[in-house]
Protein backbone atom coordinates (compact mmCIF):
# COMPACT_ATOMS: atom_id res chain seq x y z
CA UNK A 1 0.00 0.00 0.00
CA UNK A 2 1.18 3.40 -0.56
CA UNK A 3 2.64 5.29 2.36
CA UNK A 4 0.15 8.69 1.88
CA UNK A 5 2.52 9.99 4.50
CA UNK A 6 5.11 10.83 2.48
CA UNK A 7 3.47 12.41 -0.39
CA UNK A 8 2.44 14.99 2.43
CA UNK A 9 4.56 18.33 1.59
CA UNK A 10 7.69 18.15 3.61
CA UNK A 11 6.59 21.86 5.25
CA UNK A 12 3.09 19.85 6.15
CA UNK A 13 4.97 17.11 7.87
CA UNK A 14 7.53 19.80 9.87
CA UNK A 15 4.26 20.83 12.25
CA UNK A 16 4.19 19.24 15.16
CA UNK A 17 1.74 17.46 16.20
CA UNK A 18 -0.94 18.57 18.79
CA UNK A 19 0.21 18.31 22.64
CA UNK A 20 -2.81 17.84 24.18
CA UNK A 21 -4.66 15.72 21.65
CA UNK A 22 -4.17 12.49 23.68
CA UNK A 23 -5.33 14.15 26.81
CA UNK A 24 -8.19 15.54 25.41
CA UNK A 25 -8.99 11.79 23.82
CA UNK A 26 -8.72 10.80 27.13
CA UNK A 27 -11.06 13.50 28.93
CA UNK A 28 -13.87 13.54 26.68
CA UNK A 29 -14.43 10.25 27.42
CA UNK A 30 -14.90 10.80 31.06
CA UNK A 31 -18.08 11.73 32.31
CA UNK A 32 -17.45 13.76 35.89
CA UNK A 33 -14.53 15.72 34.58
CA UNK A 34 -14.00 18.77 35.57
CA UNK A 35 -12.24 20.96 33.15
CA UNK A 36 -9.58 24.02 33.90
CA UNK A 37 -8.15 23.07 30.23
CA UNK A 38 -10.45 25.20 28.40
CA UNK A 39 -9.06 28.20 26.58
CA UNK A 40 -12.44 30.03 25.63
CA UNK A 41 -15.01 31.79 27.57
CA UNK A 42 -17.05 29.73 29.78
CA UNK A 43 -19.87 32.59 28.68
CA UNK A 44 -22.39 32.32 26.01
CA UNK A 45 -21.88 35.56 23.77
CA UNK A 46 -24.37 38.07 24.90
CA UNK A 47 -28.01 37.63 23.60
CA UNK A 48 -27.84 41.49 22.29
CA UNK A 49 -25.01 40.21 19.88
CA UNK A 50 -27.00 37.46 18.85
CA UNK A 51 -30.26 39.12 19.00
CA UNK A 52 -28.37 41.51 16.05
CA UNK A 53 -27.11 38.28 14.29
CA UNK A 54 -30.64 36.90 14.28
CA UNK A 55 -32.54 40.02 13.11
CA UNK A 56 -29.36 40.71 10.41
CA UNK A 57 -30.42 37.32 8.55
CA UNK A 58 -34.12 37.90 8.74
CA UNK A 59 -33.25 41.31 6.29
CA UNK A 60 -31.15 39.04 4.26
CA UNK A 61 -27.99 39.51 4.91
CA UNK A 62 -26.69 36.68 3.82
CA UNK A 63 -24.21 37.49 0.83
CA UNK A 64 -20.78 38.07 0.74
CA UNK A 65 -19.34 41.76 2.37
CA UNK A 66 -16.20 43.60 1.06
CA UNK A 67 -12.40 41.43 1.42
CA UNK A 68 -11.84 43.20 4.33
CA UNK A 69 -15.02 43.64 5.69
CA UNK A 70 -18.14 45.66 6.20
CA UNK A 71 -17.15 49.11 6.28
CA UNK A 72 -18.89 50.16 9.39
CA UNK A 73 -17.47 47.60 11.20
CA UNK A 74 -14.09 48.91 10.21
CA UNK A 75 -15.53 52.03 11.60
CA UNK A 76 -16.35 51.10 14.71
CA UNK A 77 -12.83 49.21 15.15
CA UNK A 78 -11.08 52.37 14.16
CA UNK A 79 -13.39 54.70 16.63
CA UNK A 80 -12.58 51.58 19.47
CA UNK A 81 -8.79 52.46 18.88
CA UNK A 82 -9.04 55.96 18.85
CA UNK A 83 -11.48 55.80 21.95
CA UNK A 84 -9.03 53.35 23.84
CA UNK A 85 -5.98 53.79 23.00
CA UNK A 86 -6.08 57.58 21.50
CA UNK A 87 -4.62 55.98 17.91
CA UNK A 88 -6.23 56.36 14.58
CA UNK A 89 -6.37 53.88 12.03
CA UNK A 90 -7.87 54.16 8.71
CA UNK A 91 -11.39 51.95 7.98
CA UNK A 92 -10.51 52.32 4.23
CA UNK A 93 -6.79 50.77 4.55
CA UNK A 94 -5.33 50.45 7.52
CA UNK A 95 -7.84 47.73 8.88
CA UNK A 96 -8.35 44.15 7.88
CA UNK A 97 -11.21 41.86 9.36
CA UNK A 98 -10.44 38.16 9.20
CA UNK A 99 -11.80 34.67 10.18
CA UNK A 100 -10.15 35.18 13.71
CA UNK A 101 -6.66 36.06 15.06
CA UNK A 102 -5.80 33.38 13.65
CA UNK A 103 -6.14 33.96 10.16
CA UNK A 104 -4.89 37.20 10.85
CA UNK A 105 -1.47 35.66 12.11
CA UNK A 106 -1.51 33.61 8.46
CA UNK A 107 -1.65 36.41 6.35
CA UNK A 108 0.28 38.37 8.49
CA UNK A 109 3.67 35.84 8.18
CA UNK A 110 2.40 34.90 4.57
CA UNK A 111 2.68 38.26 3.72
CA UNK A 112 6.19 39.31 4.94
CA UNK A 113 7.78 36.11 4.84
CA UNK A 114 10.17 34.61 2.44
CA UNK A 115 12.10 30.94 2.83
CA UNK A 116 15.13 31.68 5.18
CA UNK A 117 13.46 34.56 7.10
CA UNK A 118 13.33 34.27 11.07
CA UNK A 119 10.75 35.05 13.38
CA UNK A 120 11.75 35.85 17.15
CA UNK A 121 8.76 34.26 19.34
CA UNK A 122 9.13 34.39 23.22
CA UNK A 123 8.00 31.15 24.70
CA UNK A 124 5.60 30.05 26.47
CA UNK A 125 3.26 30.97 23.60
CA UNK A 126 -0.38 30.54 22.03
CA UNK A 127 0.37 26.90 19.73
CA UNK A 128 -0.30 28.08 16.86
CA UNK A 129 2.73 31.00 16.14
CA UNK A 130 5.22 28.54 15.35
CA UNK A 131 3.23 26.70 12.85
CA UNK A 132 1.76 29.66 11.34
CA UNK A 133 5.40 30.78 10.90
CA UNK A 134 6.47 26.94 9.78
CA UNK A 135 3.46 27.15 7.04
CA UNK A 136 4.43 30.30 5.90
CA UNK A 137 7.72 29.20 4.57
CA UNK A 138 9.89 30.97 7.78
CA UNK A 139 11.78 29.71 10.32
CA UNK A 140 10.23 30.15 14.00
CA UNK A 141 12.99 31.18 16.85
CA UNK A 142 11.69 30.18 19.91
CA UNK A 143 12.79 32.84 22.94
CA UNK A 144 12.48 30.80 26.15
CA UNK A 145 11.42 32.66 28.92
CA UNK A 146 10.90 31.77 32.84
CA UNK A 147 9.32 32.10 35.85
CA UNK A 148 12.30 34.45 37.81
CA UNK A 149 10.79 37.02 35.52
CA UNK A 150 7.05 35.99 35.21
CA UNK A 151 7.78 34.90 31.56
CA UNK A 152 8.10 38.38 30.55
CA UNK A 153 10.42 38.66 27.36
CA UNK A 154 13.18 41.41 27.89
CA UNK A 155 15.36 43.04 25.12
CA UNK A 156 18.82 41.12 26.54
CA UNK A 157 17.02 37.67 25.82
CA UNK A 158 15.99 38.66 22.57
CA UNK A 159 19.82 39.85 21.63
CA UNK A 160 20.46 36.31 22.12
CA UNK A 161 18.26 34.76 19.06
CA UNK A 162 18.62 37.67 16.72
CA UNK A 163 20.65 37.25 13.37
CA UNK A 164 20.61 39.12 10.30
CA UNK A 165 17.53 36.90 9.23
CA UNK A 166 15.91 38.08 12.04
CA UNK A 167 12.57 39.89 10.51
CA UNK A 168 9.68 39.71 13.06
CA UNK A 169 9.23 39.49 16.62
CA UNK A 170 5.77 38.13 17.31
CA UNK A 171 4.38 38.98 20.99
CA UNK A 172 1.27 37.83 22.67
CA UNK A 173 0.67 40.05 26.01
CA UNK A 174 -1.61 39.62 28.57
CA UNK A 175 -0.29 35.92 27.11
CA UNK A 176 -1.66 32.77 26.68
CA UNK A 177 -0.92 29.99 28.46
CA UNK A 178 1.00 32.58 31.10
CA UNK A 179 -1.49 35.37 31.85
CA UNK A 180 1.76 37.72 32.25
CA UNK A 181 1.24 41.35 31.14
CA UNK A 182 4.29 43.59 30.79
CA UNK A 183 4.04 46.95 31.75
CA UNK A 184 4.91 49.95 29.25
CA UNK A 185 8.50 50.37 30.49
CA UNK A 186 9.14 46.51 29.64
CA UNK A 187 7.72 47.17 26.02
CA UNK A 188 9.41 50.20 25.45
CA UNK A 189 12.48 48.02 25.88
CA UNK A 190 11.37 45.76 23.27
CA UNK A 191 10.44 48.58 20.63
CA UNK A 192 13.80 49.61 21.46
CA UNK A 193 15.00 46.38 20.48
CA UNK A 194 12.79 46.30 17.48
CA UNK A 195 13.82 49.19 16.32
CA UNK A 196 17.53 48.57 16.70
CA UNK A 197 17.20 45.59 14.52
CA UNK A 198 14.33 47.02 11.99
CA UNK A 199 12.22 43.99 12.76
CA UNK A 200 8.55 44.19 11.78
CA UNK A 201 6.83 43.79 15.59
CA UNK A 202 3.59 41.12 15.32
CA UNK A 203 1.15 42.10 18.65
CA UNK A 204 -1.35 39.79 19.08
CA UNK A 205 -3.81 41.20 22.05
CA UNK A 206 -6.78 39.71 21.72
CA UNK A 207 -6.46 38.73 25.65
CA UNK A 208 -6.43 42.93 25.78
CA UNK A 209 -9.72 43.58 27.32
CA UNK A 210 -9.08 41.04 30.27
CA UNK A 211 -6.19 43.05 32.24
CA UNK A 212 -6.68 42.96 35.88
CA UNK A 213 -5.58 44.90 38.64
CA UNK A 214 -6.07 48.50 37.71
CA UNK A 215 -3.35 48.08 35.35
CA UNK A 216 -4.22 49.06 31.56
CA UNK A 217 -3.81 47.61 28.28
CA UNK A 218 -1.19 49.26 26.22
CA UNK A 219 -1.80 48.34 22.56
CA UNK A 220 2.00 48.21 21.17
CA UNK A 221 1.71 50.29 18.14
CA UNK A 222 1.10 53.33 20.76
CA UNK A 223 4.50 53.22 22.18
CA UNK A 224 6.69 56.11 19.87
CA UNK A 225 7.54 55.27 16.29
CA UNK A 226 5.93 51.73 16.64
CA UNK A 227 2.99 52.25 14.62
CA UNK A 228 4.60 51.67 11.01
CA UNK A 229 6.30 48.89 11.99
CA UNK A 230 3.44 47.15 13.98
CA UNK A 231 0.61 44.43 12.98
CA UNK A 232 -2.09 44.59 15.57
CA UNK A 233 -4.22 41.78 16.09
CA UNK A 234 -7.18 42.13 18.19
CA UNK A 235 -10.75 39.98 18.14
CA UNK A 236 -13.69 39.19 19.15
CA UNK A 237 -13.75 36.00 20.80
CA UNK A 238 -12.36 36.45 24.69
CA UNK A 239 -13.44 40.18 25.48
CA UNK A 240 -17.06 39.52 23.88
CA UNK A 241 -17.22 35.71 24.00
CA UNK A 242 -17.52 34.92 20.50
CA UNK A 243 -14.60 32.19 19.94
CA UNK A 244 -17.25 30.40 17.59
CA UNK A 245 -18.25 32.98 15.71
CA UNK A 246 -14.62 33.46 14.05
CA UNK A 247 -14.09 36.89 13.89
CA UNK A 248 -10.62 39.06 14.49
CA UNK A 249 -9.02 41.69 12.41
CA UNK A 250 -5.60 43.24 11.75
CA UNK A 251 -4.24 47.30 12.11
CA UNK A 252 -1.31 47.88 10.24
CA UNK A 253 0.00 50.33 7.89
CA UNK A 254 -1.59 50.50 4.25
CA UNK A 255 0.85 48.29 2.73
CA UNK A 256 0.72 45.29 5.00
CA UNK A 257 -2.94 45.44 4.77
CA UNK A 258 -3.33 45.58 1.11
CA UNK A 259 -0.61 42.60 1.15
CA UNK A 260 -2.83 40.63 4.18
CA UNK A 261 -5.64 41.53 1.71
CA UNK A 262 -4.35 40.16 -1.87
CA UNK A 263 -4.07 36.63 0.42
CA UNK A 264 -7.35 36.95 2.23
CA UNK A 265 -9.11 37.53 -1.40
CA UNK A 266 -8.18 34.45 -2.70
CA UNK A 267 -8.34 31.93 0.19
CA UNK A 268 -10.91 33.29 2.71
CA UNK A 269 -12.51 36.12 0.19
CA UNK A 270 -14.50 37.21 3.84
CA UNK A 271 -15.43 37.31 7.05
CA UNK A 272 -18.85 35.51 6.92
CA UNK A 273 -20.89 38.27 7.18
CA UNK A 274 -23.60 37.30 9.96
CA UNK A 275 -20.26 37.34 12.59
CA UNK A 276 -19.68 41.29 11.34
CA UNK A 277 -23.03 42.13 11.77
CA UNK A 278 -22.70 40.91 15.09
CA UNK A 279 -19.35 42.23 15.88
CA UNK A 280 -20.64 45.63 15.04
CA UNK A 281 -23.38 45.41 18.03
CA UNK A 282 -20.46 44.33 20.20
CA UNK A 283 -18.41 47.30 19.54
CA UNK A 284 -21.46 49.59 19.62
CA UNK A 285 -23.35 48.06 22.47
CA UNK A 286 -20.99 45.29 24.02
CA UNK A 287 -19.04 47.70 26.98
CA UNK A 288 -21.56 47.15 29.70
CA UNK A 289 -21.64 42.90 29.93
CA UNK A 290 -17.83 43.33 28.78
CA UNK A 291 -16.47 44.74 31.23
CA UNK A 292 -18.90 42.65 33.96
CA UNK A 293 -17.17 39.32 32.35
CA UNK A 294 -13.50 41.29 33.42
CA UNK A 295 -14.90 41.38 36.91
CA UNK A 296 -16.41 38.00 36.90
CA UNK A 297 -12.83 36.94 35.42
CA UNK A 298 -10.96 38.71 38.22
CA UNK A 299 -12.65 37.25 41.21
CA UNK A 300 -11.87 33.84 39.59
CA UNK A 301 -8.52 35.19 39.30
CA UNK A 302 -8.37 35.92 42.89
CA UNK A 303 -9.47 32.69 43.93
CA UNK A 304 -7.71 30.41 41.88
CA UNK A 305 -4.05 32.49 42.61
CA UNK A 306 -5.27 32.37 46.26
CA UNK A 307 -5.47 28.11 45.80
CA UNK A 308 -3.07 27.38 44.26
CA UNK A 309 -1.03 29.10 46.67
CA UNK A 310 -2.50 27.87 49.77
CA UNK A 311 -1.50 24.06 48.21
CA UNK A 312 2.35 25.86 48.00
CA UNK A 313 2.73 25.16 44.22
CA UNK A 314 5.32 28.23 43.22
CA UNK A 315 3.00 30.41 40.86
CA UNK A 316 3.18 34.24 40.16
CA UNK A 317 -0.16 36.49 40.20
CA UNK A 318 -1.37 36.37 36.89
CA UNK A 319 -2.30 39.86 35.50
CA UNK A 320 -3.73 39.35 32.44
CA UNK A 321 -5.88 36.42 29.84
CA UNK A 322 -8.13 34.12 32.55
CA UNK A 323 -4.87 31.44 32.71
CA UNK A 324 -2.70 30.43 35.62
CA UNK A 325 0.52 29.11 34.94
CA UNK A 326 1.66 27.02 38.49
CA UNK A 327 5.14 25.20 38.43
CA UNK A 328 4.61 21.57 39.13
CA UNK A 329 7.82 20.40 38.59
CA UNK A 330 8.53 20.29 42.62
CA UNK A 331 6.14 17.18 42.46
CA UNK A 332 8.85 15.13 40.41
CA UNK A 333 7.22 14.75 37.37
CA UNK A 334 6.86 16.20 34.28
CA UNK A 335 4.35 18.36 32.76
CA UNK A 336 2.83 15.61 30.75
CA UNK A 337 2.68 13.18 33.33
CA UNK A 338 1.68 15.32 36.09
CA UNK A 339 -1.37 16.00 33.72
CA UNK A 340 -1.90 12.34 32.51
CA UNK A 341 -2.37 11.13 36.66
CA UNK A 342 -4.22 14.20 37.53
CA UNK A 343 -6.76 13.23 34.67
CA UNK A 344 -6.47 9.56 35.21
CA UNK A 345 -7.49 9.97 39.28
CA UNK A 346 -8.99 13.06 40.00
CA UNK A 347 -10.72 13.45 36.62
CA UNK A 348 -9.38 17.04 36.41
CA UNK A 349 -8.04 18.52 32.87
CA UNK A 350 -5.86 20.94 32.52
CA UNK A 351 -3.22 21.37 29.78
CA UNK A 352 0.65 20.81 29.88
CA UNK A 353 2.99 23.41 30.15
CA UNK A 354 5.12 22.29 27.45
CA UNK A 355 2.36 22.06 25.08
CA UNK A 356 3.41 25.76 24.38
CA UNK A 357 7.06 25.27 24.10
CA UNK A 358 9.81 23.90 25.50
CA UNK A 359 10.30 26.45 28.31
CA UNK A 360 6.68 25.97 29.83
CA UNK A 361 8.06 22.05 30.58
CA UNK A 362 7.45 21.68 34.47
CA UNK A 363 4.39 24.03 34.74
CA UNK A 364 0.85 23.65 34.18
CA UNK A 365 -2.22 25.77 32.40
CA UNK A 366 -4.68 26.43 34.46
CA UNK A 367 -7.78 28.39 32.42
CA UNK A 368 -9.96 29.88 35.31
CA UNK A 369 -12.62 30.63 32.49
CA UNK A 370 -15.12 28.40 34.10
CA UNK A 371 -17.77 28.91 37.10
CA UNK A 372 -16.70 29.63 40.66
CA UNK A 373 -17.68 26.40 41.75
CA UNK A 374 -16.23 24.38 39.34
CA UNK A 375 -13.07 25.83 39.85
CA UNK A 376 -13.52 25.36 43.70
CA UNK A 377 -14.29 22.29 43.33
CA UNK A 378 -11.16 21.77 40.94
CA UNK A 379 -9.07 23.18 43.45
CA UNK A 380 -10.11 20.29 45.92
CA UNK A 381 -9.46 17.72 43.96
CA UNK A 382 -5.61 19.06 42.57
CA UNK A 383 -4.88 19.43 46.79
CA UNK A 384 -5.81 15.78 47.18
CA UNK A 385 -3.86 14.84 43.96
CA UNK A 386 -1.06 16.35 45.16
CA UNK A 387 -1.40 14.65 48.76
CA UNK A 388 -1.18 11.42 47.62
CA UNK A 389 1.48 11.98 44.75
CA UNK B 1 -19.41 47.07 49.04
CA UNK B 2 -21.45 47.10 45.90
CA UNK B 3 -19.19 43.97 44.51
CA UNK B 4 -19.51 41.97 47.45
CA UNK B 5 -23.87 42.43 47.71
CA UNK B 6 -23.78 41.80 43.87
CA UNK B 7 -22.38 38.48 44.79
CA UNK B 8 -24.58 37.45 47.84
CA UNK B 9 -27.42 38.62 45.30
CA UNK B 10 -26.41 36.10 42.98
CA UNK B 11 -25.91 33.52 45.61
CA UNK B 12 -26.04 33.73 49.08
CA UNK B 13 -24.50 30.66 50.04
CA UNK B 14 -20.72 31.33 49.56
CA UNK B 15 -18.78 30.92 52.13
CA UNK B 16 -16.85 33.89 53.96
CA UNK B 17 -13.49 32.24 52.61
CA UNK B 18 -14.73 31.71 48.92
CA UNK B 19 -15.97 35.56 49.10
CA UNK B 20 -12.48 36.87 50.57
CA UNK B 21 -10.52 35.04 47.75
CA UNK B 22 -12.94 36.50 45.17
CA UNK B 23 -12.92 39.89 46.42
CA UNK B 24 -8.79 40.09 47.57
CA UNK B 25 -9.78 40.69 51.24
CA UNK B 26 -9.39 39.06 54.71
CA UNK B 27 -12.20 36.78 55.96
CA UNK B 28 -12.42 39.53 59.02
CA UNK B 29 -13.21 42.13 56.56
CA UNK B 30 -15.92 40.12 54.53
CA UNK B 31 -17.87 39.13 57.90
CA UNK B 32 -17.51 42.71 59.39
CA UNK B 33 -18.52 43.91 56.33
CA UNK B 34 -21.40 41.76 56.30
CA UNK B 35 -22.72 41.98 59.67
CA UNK B 36 -22.87 45.30 59.25
CA UNK B 37 -24.83 45.13 56.27
CA UNK B 38 -27.37 42.56 58.20
CA UNK B 39 -27.65 45.65 60.64
CA UNK B 40 -28.65 48.45 58.44
CA UNK B 41 -31.47 46.59 57.22
CA UNK B 42 -29.07 46.66 53.57
CA UNK B 43 -29.00 42.35 52.97
CA UNK B 44 -32.57 42.45 54.38
CA UNK B 45 -33.25 38.34 53.46
CA UNK B 46 -31.20 35.03 52.30
CA UNK B 47 -33.86 33.61 50.52
CA UNK B 48 -34.20 31.19 47.84
CA UNK B 49 -35.67 31.22 44.81
CA UNK B 50 -37.44 27.46 44.13
CA UNK B 51 -39.65 25.98 41.49
CA UNK B 52 -42.62 24.88 42.84
CA UNK B 53 -44.20 23.52 40.18
CA UNK B 54 -40.71 20.91 39.92
CA UNK B 55 -41.42 20.62 43.44
CA UNK B 56 -45.16 19.22 42.89
CA UNK B 57 -46.57 22.41 45.06
CA UNK B 58 -48.62 23.67 42.46
CA UNK B 59 -49.64 27.48 43.73
CA UNK B 60 -51.58 30.19 41.99
CA UNK B 61 -50.32 33.22 41.31
CA UNK B 62 -52.28 36.82 40.85
CA UNK B 63 -51.42 40.12 39.87
CA UNK B 64 -53.69 42.80 40.67
CA UNK B 65 -53.77 46.53 39.63
CA UNK B 66 -55.62 48.03 42.72
CA UNK B 67 -57.29 51.69 42.40
CA UNK B 68 -56.99 53.72 45.86
CA UNK B 69 -58.02 56.88 47.12
CA UNK B 70 -54.70 58.91 48.24
CA UNK B 71 -55.53 59.82 52.10
CA UNK B 72 -54.46 62.88 53.21
CA UNK B 73 -51.08 62.97 55.27
CA UNK B 74 -50.30 59.02 54.44
CA UNK B 75 -50.84 59.29 50.95
CA UNK B 76 -51.14 55.67 49.53
CA UNK B 77 -48.47 54.35 52.46
CA UNK B 78 -50.93 53.49 54.95
CA UNK B 79 -53.41 51.38 52.38
CA UNK B 80 -50.37 50.03 51.59
CA UNK B 81 -49.22 48.88 54.31
CA UNK B 82 -53.01 47.21 55.35
CA UNK B 83 -52.78 45.46 52.19
CA UNK B 84 -49.05 44.02 52.32
CA UNK B 85 -49.52 43.25 55.99
CA UNK B 86 -51.88 40.34 54.47
CA UNK B 87 -49.10 36.88 54.51
CA UNK B 88 -50.83 35.88 51.10
CA UNK B 89 -49.06 39.35 49.49
CA UNK B 90 -46.11 38.31 47.78
CA UNK B 91 -45.25 42.14 46.70
CA UNK B 92 -47.27 45.58 46.78
CA UNK B 93 -45.41 48.24 44.15
CA UNK B 94 -47.00 51.85 44.16
CA UNK B 95 -46.94 52.62 40.85
CA UNK B 96 -47.20 55.34 37.62
CA UNK B 97 -50.00 55.47 35.19
CA UNK B 98 -53.20 53.95 35.12
CA UNK B 99 -53.59 52.19 38.38
CA UNK B 100 -51.61 52.71 41.98
CA UNK B 101 -51.12 49.60 43.51
CA UNK B 102 -49.23 46.58 42.42
CA UNK B 103 -50.30 43.84 44.32
CA UNK B 104 -48.92 39.76 43.59
CA UNK B 105 -50.95 37.73 45.69
CA UNK B 106 -50.00 33.65 46.32
CA UNK B 107 -52.57 31.02 47.02
CA UNK B 108 -53.14 27.04 47.18
CA UNK B 109 -56.13 27.79 44.74
CA UNK B 110 -57.53 29.53 42.31
CA UNK B 111 -61.04 30.11 44.87
CA UNK B 112 -58.58 30.82 47.75
CA UNK B 113 -57.35 34.40 45.34
CA UNK B 114 -60.28 35.08 44.28
CA UNK B 115 -62.18 34.71 47.67
CA UNK B 116 -58.93 36.88 49.43
CA UNK B 117 -59.26 39.52 46.70
CA UNK B 118 -62.97 39.75 46.91
CA UNK B 119 -63.44 39.62 50.53
CA UNK B 120 -60.61 41.22 52.07
CA UNK B 121 -58.85 43.25 49.22
CA UNK B 122 -61.55 44.96 47.47
CA UNK B 123 -63.47 46.17 50.99
CA UNK B 124 -60.25 47.71 52.57
CA UNK B 125 -62.10 51.58 52.75
CA UNK B 126 -60.17 53.73 49.85
CA UNK B 127 -59.90 50.82 47.41
CA UNK B 128 -62.04 51.83 44.71
CA UNK B 129 -60.96 49.18 42.22
CA UNK B 130 -59.20 45.88 41.54
CA UNK B 131 -58.22 44.16 38.43
CA UNK B 132 -57.08 40.64 38.39
CA UNK B 133 -54.70 38.40 36.27
CA UNK B 134 -53.48 35.02 36.89
CA UNK B 135 -49.84 33.75 36.12
CA UNK B 136 -50.04 31.15 33.86
CA UNK B 137 -46.17 30.40 33.71
CA UNK B 138 -43.21 31.73 34.96
CA UNK B 139 -40.43 31.97 32.07
CA UNK B 140 -38.08 34.25 34.11
CA UNK B 141 -38.07 34.86 37.56
CA UNK B 142 -35.46 37.72 39.51
CA UNK B 143 -32.80 37.31 36.50
CA UNK B 144 -32.90 33.43 36.80
CA UNK B 145 -34.25 31.77 33.60
CA UNK B 146 -36.51 29.05 35.04
CA UNK B 147 -35.94 26.22 32.08
CA UNK B 148 -32.12 27.68 30.66
CA UNK B 149 -31.30 25.56 27.86
CA UNK B 150 -28.35 26.99 27.03
CA UNK B 151 -25.61 24.36 28.93
CA UNK B 152 -21.41 24.49 28.10
CA UNK B 153 -21.24 23.31 24.84
CA UNK B 154 -17.14 23.67 24.68
CA UNK B 155 -14.88 20.97 23.79
CA UNK B 156 -13.41 19.51 27.25
CA UNK B 157 -9.75 21.05 26.22
CA UNK B 158 -8.75 23.82 23.73
CA UNK B 159 -5.55 25.35 23.45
Amino acid sequence: MKDWQKTLSQTVNQVPPSGIRRFFDVAAKMEDVITLGIGEPDFVTPWHIRESCVYGLEKGYTSYSSNKGMLPLRQEISNLYKREYKIEYDPETEIIVTVGVSEAVDLAMRAVLDPGDEVLIPEPCYVSYKSCVILAGGTAVPVPTGIDNEFRVTAADLEKYVTPKTKVLLIGYPNNPTGTVLTKTEMEGLAAFAKKHDLIVMSDEIYGDLTYGGLEHICFSTLPDMKDRTIVFNGFSKAYAMTGWRLGYALANPVFIEAMNKIHQYTMLCAPITAQLAGIEALQNGEVNMKKMVQEYDRRRHLIYEGFCRMGLETFEPKGAFYIFPKISSTGLSSEEFVEQLLQREHVAVIPGNAFGASGEGFIRCSYATSIDKIAAALKRIENFLQHI
Amino acid sequence: MKELLELLEHDARRSIKELAAMLNKSEYEIEEAMKRLEQDKIIMNYNTLIDWEKAGEHTVTSVIEVNVAPQREVGFDAIAERIYRFDEVKSVYLMSGSFDLLVIIEGQSLNKVADFVARRLSTIEGVTSTRSHFMLKAYKKDGTIMDDKENDRRLVMTP
